[in-house]
């Protein structure tokens, strides 16, 4: 059970500001949707949230404790908060077998298990993301997978430090239509298995709205709405929001316009 | 761990590696077969025949001898030049580019730098200083002035690979920087590491032949630049002596084929593309005879 909290962050490149000023939490069994444009700094947040970046301003805190820096209270933090990445192509390593994949974080994060109890655990992961059989997946490439399981090998690889926050940068935008929902349930599933804070990036807002209980709509690195999926979605107030709401296709709309 | 590149076994590859085998395996061997390559004898400059399979130089030494020696010393600046071209531009390139930051920029600073001596003159210019130079000095100075290109290219895709997201991925995952740079990044590298090596022991035979051609080469070792320096040196062209000067030439010029076969194929791994722009790969594609009986079937 972990509470992760951005109070005010911002981050700067050279002149360009990337994230002014934002502030969110992330708690343990809520999914949290970061909705936006390209370039509005959605993955910007995940960078900094997974200490990929610091910070220009501000500060994230674990339960209330500001972020270390190195040594073992950062390896800790490494291990509370965990990333699926968004192009499932680009996230493994062609070199490596999937079972190398998994096997790295579960020993990094798990020093004391043996060899045979490393490879259960691996197992177990890819049973979890429901790609069986595991011995065969495991030994396999990643090219040798499609999308979709390629993206289920990243969740595992993100689930196996057993961490308490998940980041999830547009998960699903760059799959098929067709798997997107079994990806996005799978996930939903883990989720509750596992109380994990979610943060989800995306600009879909139908997805957003089905999966997330919060959303913050950010517009040109700041906030520009937050609050419950259903009121954000329902009645948006910032000008943004209602375009990003007007574009997504509603049939129902659509068919008062054919009848008129 | 197994080999990870499906490598495709071309004929380019089948043939380099071949051609190139058999001059390894004739330099590795044959110094242990033949007569001492600097034994005179008072026959004089004879053709092929009788106990001289490829003849004798003007002194009445064996050339068969004098080109087995020669082998040996040419693949012996060739590997000496590729392994340490390999571990300067290693270093320089990939461990620069991959901490970033000042030091990339002084390695990078120091690779230009390097890049921009002329070999020659450097060679030149030590050769009048160390009168007595051996193979093992003239390697030295061919690597040290030859491995700044590669350095360079191997920078160029190893800042691209740095920000793979699956290098993100072990970041997030914990890993420490070097076990990042070893087993994350490096494997991925081996494919333009192998021919960056093969391009290096071309650029070293080649440029160690025409250094002793030039009389700068080292002195009282066999290399088949010797072998030539020394055939001019005799006249062998115009005395008609083809026995003399195109062994040499031929192992060069073979040597240096098979290798840029290997190199070739080695491309073809790293750039798929390349791979269907050979005539027969494109020949491949064509229908059949029997398809294109088929195919006029259907549509009548």
């Amino acid at each position: 059970m972990t509470t992760v909290e951005a109070r005010g962050i911002g981050k700067r490149y050279r002149k360009f500001v990337a994230v002014d000023d934002v502030s969110f939490t992330l708690e343990p069994g809520r999914t949290t949707a970061l909705v936006g444009q390209s370039g509005s700094g959605k993955s910007t947040i995940a960078k900094l949230l997974l200490q990929l970046e610091r910070p220009t301003t501000g500060q994230i805190l674990v339960d209330g404790e500001p972020v270390a820096r190195r040594g073992a209270a950062a390896a800790r933090y490494r291990r509370t908060v965990q990333m699926v990445f968004q192009d499932p192509y680009a996230s493994l390593n062609p070199f490596h077998s999937v079972g190398h994949h998994l096997e790295r974080p579960v020993r990094l994060h798990h020093r004391d298990l043996t060899g045979p109890q490393v490879r259960e655990r691996v197992l177990h992961l890819l049973e979890r993301v429901r790609l069986t059989p595991a011995e065969e997946v495991a030994r396999r490439r990643p090219h040798e997978l499609s999308g979709g399981q390629r993206q289920r090998v990243a969740i595992a690889r993100a689930l196996a430090p057993e961490p308490g926050i998940l980041i999830a940068d547009e998960p699903v935008s760059m799959l098929d239509v067709s798997i997107r929902l079994g990806v996005l349930n799978l996930l939903a599933t883990l989720q509750r298995e596992e109380q994990l804070a979610v943060l989800y990036i995306t600009h879909d807002l139908a997805t957003a709205r089905h999966f997330s209980d919060d959303i913050l709509v950010m517009y040109q690195g700041r906030i520009v709405e937050r609050g419950p999926a259903d009121e954000v979605i329902l009645n948006p107030r910032h000008e943004y929001t209602k375009l990003l709401a007007e574009a997504a296709p509603n049939p129902e709309r659509r068919i008062k316009n054919l009848q008129a | 761990m197994s080999a990870r590149v499906p490598v495709p076994r071309t004929a380019k590859l089948r043939a380099g590696l071949v051609i190139g085998g058999f001059i390894v395996l004739f330099g590795l061997l044959g110094p242990l077969v033949v007569q001492d390559p600097s034994r005179v004898d008072d026959i004089g400059l004879t053709g092929p025949g009788g106990g001289h399979w490829l003849g004798t130089t003007q002194t009445g030494q064996d050339v068969l001898a004098q080109l087995a020696y020669a082998t040996r010393g040419s693949l012996t600046v060739g590997a000496v030049v590729g392994v340490l071209t390999l571990l300067l531009s290693a270093f320089f390139g990939i461990v620069g580019a991959y901490a970033g930051g000042w030091v990339d920029e002084a390695f990078s600073l120091f690779t230009n730098v390097m890049l921009v001596i002329p070999g020659l003159p450097l060679v030149i210019v030590i050769s009048s200083y160390v009168p007595d130079k051996s193979l093992l000095l003239v390697s030295l100075v061919l690597s040290l002035t030859g491995w700044a290109g590669s350095a360079r290219v191997l920078r160029g895709y190893t800042l691209s690979l740095r920000n793979r997201d699956y290098v993100l991925a072990s970041r997030v995952a914990g890993e420490r920087r070097w076990r990042i740079l070893g087993v994350e990044i490096l494997p991925n590298l081996i494919p333009l590491l192998a021919s960056q090596v093969v391009f290096a022991v071309i650029f070293a035979i080649l440029g160690e032949a025409g250094l002793s051609y030039l009389g700068l080469g080292a002195s009282g070792s066999f290399t088949w630049g010797t072998m030539l320096y020394y055939a001019q040196n005799g006249l062998a062209l115009r005395l008609g002596a083809w026995w003399w000067f195109i062994p040499p030439g031929l192992l060069l010029a073979l040597f240096g084929a098979a290798l840029s076969l290997v190199n070739f194929s080695i491309d073809e791994v790293i750039n798929p593309k390349l791979r269907d722009q050979t005539r027969a790969a494109r020949r491949g594609w064509r229908m059949s005879r029997a398809q294109l009986e088929k195919a006029k079937e259907a549509t009548l």
